[in-house]
């Protein structure tokens, strides 16, 4: 059969020419690290002190090579400067002055996620499971409360195969957390049972009061919670991961509007006057933003250059104005400490 | 197994004696296609939520909404996959341009970071499973002795879920070597794939189905793939279909009554697939011998032992375990034994689209009880909806058996 010896080679050659490639593209990245691996090595720790005495950033890197990953901070004078890289990794990150709470996902056949608190030298003081993959992640502004959104399969029952969230909040310093989608939740002052509620992206106000985004039937709403009242307020619809300004007068966040599924446009809602304010970001964001100061809003964006799993931070003007640019780059999930 | 390209394809015409010991090659050649193509493509789906909203920042409910609705395309592709490989009676080719957009979608993986650009190379895989799953079912049937179909079936479904479970353990060990290789799991996951293309283009035979030497109208195909006794067998998979709910749903009832079952839930899929594995060819056999008709009967009795498992107040671990064996002796003697059921009641010239249509309604089935389960969890709560299913199933499970009675009689 010599049909059959034409197949078997042209077969052997296949499987050659795919495991050489898998084979040459394997070393290529991984000796492409080593490249991006020299200044993430070179200023662990003792970087770390100088820059945290002032008012600095604190983010997950994602330039490639060994800090990839790794929770990093720079100065706020010097965003886009030399990075200091911690020992911690996260998916998410939020900190305050000597506290910051990490998402990870310890990757594997049972993939398990745990939310990390770390103590002043980012060392975890505490951890423990969490149901999902890390999505948010917010610390009160002493620190004294943390609050997380992760996605967990299929919550959401009316479609097959779609994912929802778990939001829960609790005390930094231990206790049981609570889920935030057990409190009552108003609508026009009457209350939602229906099953599909949804709350994410927590943002604090104080140790009790905190804003957040509910959802139930396809709708969202910005709803004011309260943990000692175990209530949630809708206060106005279409308001997804809410963030409060510094002065607590404001709220950055992504509206979806009449946009595509799955996009979002950057906005600033006043809180007493209910005016909002799409801002100069035109691309579509899905983070939960941060503020630099009173007058400017921060929020990741994936790198669509090379393809790759990069992004970069970005800030525009709270007031709409202005034009993006790049606040740090390869960088994620900011938390800036004033 | 025994696998050697120099084995001629059995055929009703061998030796009844040799039968009983070995499978056809053709049957084997397309369970390692099978086997290939699923680690590839399970590579892919175990890292991809990950992926999204660890590294490109995708939300997931967007994704998830999507990916509902493709599974729905995917089954009319299904139905043309089906008539396309029956009219070209080449369903070799239809097959392999099923697999071979799967393939191509792998490095376009690489490329997309966008919600539509992803959402685009999920439907590209997609489509291809569709296309191919009914030509290439048509292929084992007509390698198969009459005899022995449910046999050949679990065959390929063993080697189908064997790739299954290899795919997720191979994209996290490559994870776990290269952290955030995500590409390094594409590149590799799309080698997989053409090594599998290449197995079923190189050297599965390219067997004209059906007789004559004329190529069968449409009308014809579909004609014949309506005849009273498939009408019934489609009748009984849908009414048994739309009472089963999917294993999602399942899992997440077991997680909300267990805690661990939180943590470990990809292992879940995983406990299912080692039931399935172990069972697909001892139920198949044992459907040669009592009936196709009944083994599927008795597959969806399993299913509601596990509902009545997944119901019961009453957790821990060894509720969760027997749920995924009475779940994996379900699919064991279900998805191949319903193909196999089919594959005899339709003439050869329509057996892609009589494969087809029944895969079609169980897809359709399935995905209207899981709006109504859904609906029903949301209005009665999980406990009771489960057993409301239970109850509605207990009654469709005779009502199947008398629609399935003396269907696989001879004419």
């Amino acid at each position: 059969m010599s049909g059959l010896r034409l197949r078997v080679g042209v077969f052997a050659g296949v499987v050659l020419l795919a495991v050489a490639g898998v084979v040459v593209y394997l070393r290529q990245a991984v000796t492409a690290d080593p490249d991006g691996h020299t200044p993430a090595a070179a200023s662990v720790d003792t970087g770390v002190a100088p820059v945290v005495a002032g008012a600095h950033v604190v983010f997950r890197s994602t330039a490639p090579g060994d800090g990839y990953g790794r929770v990093a901070v720079v100065p706020v004078d010097a965003p886009s400067g030399p990075r200091a890289f911690t020992p911690a990794s996260c998916e998410r990150v939020h900190a305050v002055r000597g506290t910051a709470v990490c998402l990870v996902a310890l990757r594997g056949l049972a993939t398990t996620y745990r939310v990390k608190i770390l103590g002043p030298r980012w060392t975890p003081v505490s951890e423990r499971a969490v149901p999902g993959l890390p999505s948010r992640a917010r610390l009160s502004s002493d620190g004294a409360l943390t609050a997380t959104t992760t996605f967990v399969y299929g919550d959401s029952y009316a479609s097959p195969g779609q994912f929802s969230t778990r939001t829960l909040i609790g005390p930094t310093g231990g206790g049981d957390p609570v889920d935030v989608e057990q409190f009552t939740l108003r609508v026009d002052g009457k209350p939602v049972t229906a099953v599909d509620r949804n709350v994410w992206g927590v943002t604090f106000a104080d140790d009790d009061r905190f804003y957040a985004t509910a959802a139930s039937g396809g709708r969202t709403w910005l709803v004011e919670g309260s943990r000692s009242g175990r209530t949630l307020t809708a206060l106005r619809e279409d308001v997804e991961c809410p963030s409060l300004s510094p002065d607590g007068t404001r709220i950055a966040f992504k509206k979806h509007g009449d946009l595509p599924a799955g996009r979002w446009r950057l906005t600033v809602l006043d809180l007493a006057s209910g005016r909002e304010t799409p801002l100069a970001e035109t691309r579509s964001v899905d983070d939960q933003a941060e503020w630099l100061d009173n007058d400017t809003v921060l929020y990741g964006l994936p790198r669509d250059t090379d393809g790759s799993a990069s992004s970069d931070v970005w800030a525009v003007p709270a007031d709409g104005t202005g034009a993006p640019r790049v606040l740090i780059p390869d960088a994620w999930s900011p938390a800036v400490i004033r | 197994m025994y696998v050697s390209v120099r084995d001629r394809p059995a055929g009703p015409d061998e030796a009844p004696g040799r039968r009983s010991r070995r499978v056809a090659t053709t049957v084997v050649l397309l369970g390692v296609v099978s086997l290939l193509t699923d680690v590839s493509s399970e590579m892919v789906s175990a890292v991809l939520p990950l992926y999204l909203t660890a590294e490109i920042g995708i939300g997931l409910l967007a994704y998830g909404f999507v990916d509902g609705v493709y599974q729905g395309v995917s089954a009319f592709v299904r139905i043309l996959g089906g008539v396309a490989g029956d009219r070209g009676r080449r369903p070799k080719w239809v097959a392999a341009l099923g697999y071979g957009i799967s393939a191509v979608s792998r490095p376009l993986m690489l490329a997309a970071n966008g919600m539509a650009a992803v959402t685009a190379v999920v439907t590209a895989d997609r489509l291809g499973k569709g296309l191919r799953t009914a030509p290439r079912d048509a292929l084992i049937a007509d390698a198969s002795p009459p005899g022995a179909l449910g046999r050949s079936f679990g065959v390929h479904r063993a080697l189908d879920t064997l790739g299954a479970a290899i795919g997720p353990i191979a994209a996290f060990a490559l994870l776990a070597a290269l952290p955030r290789a995500y590409d390094a799991v594409f590149v590799v996951s799309f080698a997989v794939a053409l090594v599998g293309l290449a197995v079923l283009v190189l050297f599965v035979p390219d067997r004209r189905v059906g007789a004559g030497t004329a190529r069968p109208a449409l009308r014809e195909v579909l004609r014949a793939a309506a005849g009273p006794r498939l009408r019934r067998t489609l009748l009984a998979a849908g009414l048994l279909g739309v009472l089963t709910v999917g294993d999602g749903f399942l899992y997440l009832s077991l997680q909300h009554r267990d805690d661990f079952a939180a943590m470990l839930f990809p292992l879940l899929y995983v406990g299912t697939n080692v039931a399935y594995l172990a069972l697909a060819v001892p139920l198949g056999r044992l459907a040669d011998r009592i009936g196709r008709a009944r083994m599927l009967v008795a597959g969806h009795v399993a299913l509601l032992l596990a509902y009545l498992c997944a119901a019961g107040s009453a957790g821990g671990p060894v509720w969760t375990v027997l749920t995924l064996v009475l779940l994996g002796t379900f699919y064991a003697a279900s998805d191949g034994v319903l193909a196999a059921l089919v594959s005899r009641l339709v003439p050869a010239h329509a057996k892609g689209t009589g494969i087809a249509a029944a895969q079609t309604v169980v897809v359709l089935a399935r995905f209207a009880s899981s709006v109504a389960f859904g609906a029903l969890w949301v209005a009665a709560g999980r406990q009771p909806a489960l057993l409301g299913f239970a109850v509605a199933l207990a009654l469709a499970i005779p009502a199947a058996g008398w629609l399935l009675r003396r269907v696989e009689e001879e004419r």
